[in-house]
């Protein structure tokens, strides 16, 4: 029995886990979400704007990583929009470009919020790095144009934005490393503002970056999502999906300690 | 000479980038954000050179039918289909993108889905690792061990609802020992990237160029 | 009444400075001014300019109040003089004229001072190294594990009468990691052209296919069985970054393969990949820069290379004095670094004591001054 403990076969383990993420979501179970000081930083980075300054969101995920980032973005786009901030979107993964858009269109709609005045999406442009450095020149040498293949210089919001210096913020959300080469090429090259948002494998990666100081604010994997949107007073996806990571978490050391114990009974018997 | 020009490339542009980053003047400066648009552009065409040997070595695979052609059948159909979809869309509904439109639907229907459940699966693999990995076999490993529970209980809300402290400890290990040795192993991978770009600049590291 | 005038009247930007733009590759003069005292109020700040003194003053552009600089694009040579104008929804308030400017290209970025010093400083002890190395200088390198497990993988294969299936990582050929993986890749395909065991190498990147292609190609060269090449073993995938670990996953599952290398830059689905091939009792050896994937595969491989083993690796599996020559000097300057961040300690520890708190500050301020 002890030996069917230690080495518990992982099928067993996966039937558990989707167990305890799908139970929580049908009970539809909310628990009270705690604020960390790394989201705390991004709100108030955001909150401190004035209005009309403009913001640039860079959507750097993919469909894979939508469940824990389109929140996240979601709530910060309601948060722009709520406080008249400016959105200029941009995004480095093609296959994240239809979710910027959809999350723009739909909280666009929700504070009856202009194309073209209160809002852009540029689209997705290959070559990451070489945009990164180019924006901080001119943004019109690589987005001409929007997604749809408007001039932008036709475009309201896009008057008077040229490069870093006219972009109060910039928010990227990131699954990948992306993160990283905005921090070094906009934030260390031209002092650009920045704040991430990234999934909660990417999050360590940024705390050296929140530490010294390089961004402003770090919103970690779903759980973050949750708490900015808690911030925002606006409960989403994030919140929901909070009870079924923790039953996932719990399940997880539940089986570590199991491991553990029998591995420490097995050991002293072999002794004996 | 099929080495000495792509070494020669290498050797310019890396020590003009260089030089850039110093020299703000034209032509330096100038000649940076010229390369810089050359990559993006370059960068746009690996798309049709991906896309070309995809269709090669699936329709080879097709016409030869060797074992499992069938996926390759599947793999070609896919393809052509987004590609019929996405200029219908284009061409019919006023941007590719807009909600509503065929090419819309196949995203966040087909696409969307098989996404998420092949990220999904990292929970499971996740839960798998963790249990055969976490023992406490030697001091190092408990340690690791106790720091990877705290952090994991001190992450969700439920660890808060126990001890309200577990969230502050959870955010300490990250603060400090963790950010401690992931900084270590960030300078020595800085170093690194600079000492093998610098080989390959200087022509020193060759072996991408076989 | 006047005084009523007077108390309602707007006050413009304060303390304007008008200078070229620092830096730069010239065409800017960058405007900087105090926000006024009725900032609280304004609408915004609008910036006018003019290229002759006795001529109207046209506007350049706005800027919103709380905010206090605007770079203007300009001609260079040309003599420029500037205003800013204080904007409420009812009146407003232009500051002194000032001028003239002119623009121009500055030929070194004197913020970046610091990373040329140590840029040269680095570069130079490397070259110093390999020219000591290319001059029969001994250099020690220590033993590298995970290195000397790569013909053990590539026989153990063989021996099983699997194949091996070799991955590239998530980046392009512009990333570093990318090309030490493509270094390690010629040293497997050496061997197993030797040994005449099959290597498949999926790809997520074409530039990086293609390059594969080249690199197996020349290694079964080199082990004298080029008819053994086979290019369509080398091959692209996808470049979506789940459909790229599903494809690879089912590559594990069917062909079954005796050694699995991970060796690049990989992201999340490191241990999707890393876990199937656990699953089926593949020796597994991996190696990234990407300290956030490490503790997957130090849980799911036999042998992880963590961050900048990987990038010597070519010079350790070469044992080309040059190479060697390299690493030394990398190590060499991490020790200036640790000796750097132990003074920097020292000082800020002392400062918070009040003690050598100009030094202190001074010596941090150099080394973040970019």
């Amino acid at each position: 029995m002890l030996k069917k403990i230690a080495n518990i076969d992982r099928r067993i383990i996966f039937i558990v886990i989707v167990l305890c993420i799908i139970i929580p979501f049908l009970t539809k179970t909310v628990l009270e979400i705690r604020v960390s000081a790394p989201v705390k930083s991004a709100y108030k980075a955001l909150e401190k704007l004035e209005s009309g300054s403009c913001v640039l969101f860079s959507v750097d995920y993919d469909p894979a990583s939508q469940p824990e980032l389109q929140p996240m973005l979601i709530a910060v786009l309601r948060h722009a929009f709520k406080k008249n901030l400016k959105v200029i979107m941009m995004c480095h993964w093609p296959l994240g470009f239809p979710l910027g858009q959809d999350a723009l269109m739909v909280t666009a709609k929700e504070y009856d919020k202009k194309y073209g005045q209160d809002y852009v999406n540029l689209g997705y442009r290959p070559g990451m790095s070489a945009i990164m450095l180019g924006i901080g020149r001119e943004i019109r040498d690589f987005f001409a144009s929007d997604y749809a293949g408007t001039p932008v210089d036709s475009l309201d919001i896009m008057k008077g934005v040229h490069n870093y210096g006219d972009i109060t913020l910039l928010i990227g959300f990131e699954a990948g490393a992306t993160g990283d080469y905005w921090v070094r090429l906009a934030g260390a090259q031209f002092g650009q503002k920045i704040t991430l948002g990234c999934t909660a494998v990417c999050a360590p990666d940024c705390y050296p970056y929140l530490q010294a100081k390089q961004i402003e604010g770090l919103i970690g994997g779903l759980k973050g999502a949750a708490e900015y949107e808690k911030l925002v007073e606006c409960p989403g996806a994030g919140i929901i999906g909070m009870t079924a990571q923790s039953a996932g978490h719990i399940a997880i050391i539940i089986f570590i300690i199991l491991g553990n114990l029998s591995y420490f009974i097995l050991k002293k018997r072999e002794k004996e | 000479m099929r080495r000495e020009v792509p070494l020669a490339i290498t050797f310019i542009t890396g020590f003009l980038l260089i030089i850039g980053f110093f020299i703000p003047h034209d032509p330096i400066g100038g000649l940076q954000s010229m390369f810089l648009q050359w990559y993006a552009i370059i960068a746009g065409f690996t798309m049709v050179l991906g896309l070309m040997t995809l269709t090669r070595i699936h329709t080879r695979r097709i016409v030869k039918r060797t074992q499992g052609f069938g996926y390759s059948v599947i793999l070609i159909g896919a393809m052509l289909g987004t590609l019929v979809v996405g200029f219908y869309s284009g061409i019919k509904y006023k941007g590719l993108f807009e909600l509503g439109t065929p090419f819309m639907w196949y995203y966040n229907n087909i696409l969307v889905p098989l996404s998420a459940t092949m990220f999904s699966l990292l929970a499971f693999f996740i839960a798998s690792a963790a249990y055969r990995a976490f023992r406490a076999r030697t001091i190092e490993a408990t340690l690791l061990l106790i720091a990877g529970v705290l952090v994991m209980i001190g992450r969700v809300p439920v660890g808060n609802l126990i001890w309200n402290k577990l969230p502050i400890i959870a955010e300490w290990i990250m603060n400090i020992p963790q950010l401690a040795a992931k900084r270590g192993i960030l300078i020595g991978v800085a170093l690194g990237m600079i000492a093998t770009s610098l080989r390959i600049i200087l022509g020193i590291e060759r072996t991408y160029l076989k | 009444m006047f005084l009523l005038i007077f108390l309602l009247q707007l006050s413009p930007p304060l303390n304007v400075q008008v200078f070229d733009t620092p830096n730069d590759k010239g065409k800017s003069i960058s405007i900087k001014w105090k926000l006024s005292p009725d900032d609280s109020v304004l609408s915004y700040y609008e910036v006018f300019r003019t290229t002759d003194k006795k001529h109207e003053y046209y506007s350049r552009g706005i800027v919103l109040r709380g905010l206090n600089k605007f770079d203007d694009s300009t001609q260079d040579g040309e003599k420029y003089w500037y205003k800013v104008r204080a904007v409420s929804p009812t009146d407003f308030a232009d500051s002194e004229p000032l001028g003239p400017v002119i623009s121009y290209a500055q030929w070194f970025h004197h913020k970046r001072w610091n990373a040329l010093i140590l840029g040269i400083v680095f570069c130079g002890l490397v070259l110093w190294y390999i020219k000591k190395a290319k001059h029969g200088g001994s250099l020690f390198i220590r033993k590298i594990s995970g290195l000397e497990a790569v013909d053990d993988a590539v026989g153990r294969a063989t021996e099983s009468g699997k194949p091996i299936l070799y991955l590239t990582g998530l980046s392009d050929m512009s990333d570093v990691a990318t090309i030490a993986s493509l270094s390690i890749l010629g040293r497997v395909a050496k061997r197993a052209a030797t040994y005449g065991t099959p290597l498949l190498v999926p790809c997520y990147d074409p530039i990086v296919m293609s390059a594969a292609q080249e690199v197996v190609k020349q290694a079964h060269m080199e082990a004298g069985r080029p008819d053994t090449y086979n290019e369509s073993k080398i091959f692209y995938l996808t470049a979506d970054q789940f459909g790229y670990a599903a494809g690879v996953n089912g590559i594990m599952l069917r062909e079954k393969p005796g050694a699995v290398f991970l060796q690049g830059y990989f992201f999340a689905e490191s241990l999707l990949l890393a876990e199937t091939g656990n699953s089926i009792g593949a020796i597994q050896i991996a190696g990234t820069p990407a300290t956030t994937q490490l503790p997957f595969f130090v849980a799911a491989c036999d042998y992880t290379l963590i961050g900048e083993e990987m990038y010597a690796a070519s010079s350790y599996l070469s044992k080309e004095p040059t190479l060697l020559g390299s690493i030394k000097g990398e190590d060499f300057v991490k020790l200036i670094i640790i000796i750097v961040i132990s003074i920097g300690i020292l000082l800020a520890s002392l400062s918070s004591f009040g003690i050598l708190k100009t030094s202190a500050s001074n010596f941090i301020n150099w080394f973040s001054g970019f």
